[in-house]
């Protein structure tokens, strides 16, 4: 890994811990994050030539605290503090902040900040987009993509909540319990896309991407302890859990996506699978069905197939018709679509994706999709114009392989070189 | 004597081990197990999965209580447990003790065992 991507990820990894306990010292969301800010500058600075350090975020959270209050100070008296004699201190600090930091306070400092970014003045989209560009610093051209949006409307979607989350003055004590359940529903959701972000932007070999998804378990761990009873909590860490348990087996050695259907199930971590299943077996018990339950379900179906030829697509199929009544969408109908090819065939899925067409016209898997059921029903000229639809809007050069491994099969079985 | 030595630690802390940490944890405590198990001090062992995981059955009611989570909120949380069969407690701590060079943080309980069933499973 460059020294650079090495910076990055080290940064990303610990910008929740550092901008909550940022929050903690000044009870100001731009004030902490300005402080993040220009401590992230200067590791850009010194990192490269000391070397990381031990416990990034409490370097970063200290560097931080320093840099805002001395710009205090210098606002105040006008009068400039040496900095370097405030940095050369950092080792000797280091050790000590570490070990306060130490265990379960960064954890509600993470969480304090994920609930101020859920303010209830803020529509849900806007809440979830700002904890992901302020909780997990995602870029928002990533944000943009994991809502299947444009940009452009996206960074206006942020400035317009910090601005609202600015004027609607928020308070930093956390909410109480009742206020705090009904934001958990946003929390939860937002700790799912950082999921998500994860395991679509992975490569396998970058250490540092792997990170989104630990991290958002770990978020889902502590909202479901803090919160043991709640069954969609049960389902969404249950869901991520069985999802991961896959990601030893989602690339082959040469860095290209191995489908579900053709993944080796004994790379699958057989311990996460265990935790996931228990997950849903408590949540059942509750019998308040939620989306992040029947997604969980749909995930444990796949884990309990040995072999991808024993998997249950009519019960999948059905799963995706409950999740589909519970949150219409049309991603959720192109996965129920996959399910249906599989019970029904080719055709009758063809007929459920082709009405999604304009909703899903920038969408990768969309293309995909209608590629294969194309193919499978000999329909091989539309195939390839799907299938290099797909290729255009592939967002990593792994979707790209993948879909350039079925045009190539399709060009040598037409007699054209690959 | 048998002993159980049951294995506590700060749930927050274990479950934040990245990969790498906890498989570097898990072979040092193998290299000390490998040893007790040559010397047939060893027995069963095992880890448990988060308590975020776990259910209660809580009797006191009638019908019993069905709980998420575990029995007790403490500090720190039962993660494990080992079977020992030693001379007596000064043995049982030098095994506890090589364990905790292996793995330092939260607290080993060193308590006799009153009945011990062997796995039926494995006793046929």
């Amino acid at each position: 890994m460059s020294e650079e991507s090495w910076i990055n990820a080290a940064l990303t990894g610990a910008r929740p811990r550092a901008v909550g306990a940022l929050l903690r010292y000044f009870r100001d969301l731009d004030t902490a994050e300005e402080a993040f800010q220009e401590a992230c500058l200067r590791a850009l600075k010194h990192w490269p030539v000391n070397g990381p350090p031990r416990d990034a975020a409490a370097w970063l959270i200290m560097v931080g605290r320093n840099a805002a209050l001395d710009g205090a100070r210098r606002m105040s008296r006008q009068e400039a503090l040496p900095e370097e004699a405030v940095l050369s201190d950092l080792e000797d600090a280091e050790a000590p902040l570490a070990e306060r930091l130490d265990g379960a306070q960064y954890r509600d400092d993470v969480l304090r900040l994920l609930f101020i970014c859920c303010h209830p003045d803020l529509p849900a989209t806007q809440q979830i987009a700002l904890a992901l560009r302020i909780v997990c610093g995602l870029g928002v051209r990533q944000i943009a993509r994991a809502f299947v949006v444009g940009e452009a409307a996206m960074e206006q979607r942020i400035t317009r909540a910090k601005a609202r989350i600015a004027k609607a003055d928020v308070p930093f004590e956390a909410p109480g319990a009742v206020e705090r359940s009904e934001r958990l529903a946003a929390v939860a959701a937002m700790a799912y896309l950082v999921f998500n972000e994860g395991y679509s932007v992975r490569e396998p070999q970058l250490a540092g991407d792997a990170d989104l998804c630990e991290e958002a378990i770990r978020l889902a761990r502590l909202l479901l302890r803090l919160f043991p009873a709640e069954p969609e909590i049960m389902g969404l860490l249950g869901l991520m859990l069985l999802q991961h348990a896959r990601a030893p087996a989602r690339f082959n050695a040469a860095g290209e996506i191995v489908l579900l259907e053709e993944q080796d199930r004994t790379l699958w971590n057989r311990k996460l699978i265990g935790e996931g299943l228990a997950l849903i077996d408590k949540a059942v018990r509750h019998q308040r069905p939620g989306p992040y339950q029947v997604q969980a379900a749909i995930a444990a179906e796949h884990s309990r197939s040995a072999r991808a030829g024993e998997t249950d697509w009519g019960s999948i199929a059905a799963l995706y018709a409950a999740l589909e009544r519970m949150q219409p969408s049309p991603v959720i109908t192109l996965n129920r679509a996959v399910a249906i090819s599989k019970v029904l065939g080719p055709a009758e899925a063809l007929a459920l994706i082709e009405p999604l067409a304009e909703r899903l016209g920038a969408y990768f898997p969309y293309h995909g999709a209608r590629g294969h059921f194309l193919l499978q029903l000999g329909r091989k000229a539309e195939a390839r114009a799907a299938f290099n639809q797909a290729i255009c809007l592939a967002n990593t050069p792994a979707e790209a392989a993948l879909i350039r491994q079925h045009l190539d099969k399709l060009g040598e079985e037409a007699g054209i070189p690959g | 004597m048998l002993y159980a030595l049951l294995c506590y630690h700060d749930e927050d802390v274990v479950w934040s081990w990245s990969k790498e940490e906890d498989d570097a944890v898990m072979a040092r405590l193998g290299q000390v197990q490998e040893k007790w198990v040559k010397a047939g001090k060893l027995g069963p062992s095992l880890r448990l999965l988060p308590t975020t995981a776990a259910t209660t059955l809580r009797k006191s009611e009638d019908p019993p209580l069905v709980l998420d989570g575990p029995f007790a909120e403490t500090k720190e949380q039962l993660l494990g447990f080992y079977i020992i069969d030693v001379e007596g407690l000064e043995e049982a701590l030098a095994f506890a003790r090589e364990l905790a060079a292996a793995n330092p943080g939260g607290a080993y309980e060193i308590r006799p065992v009153g009945l011990y069933n062997a796995d039926p499973r494995t006793a046929v």
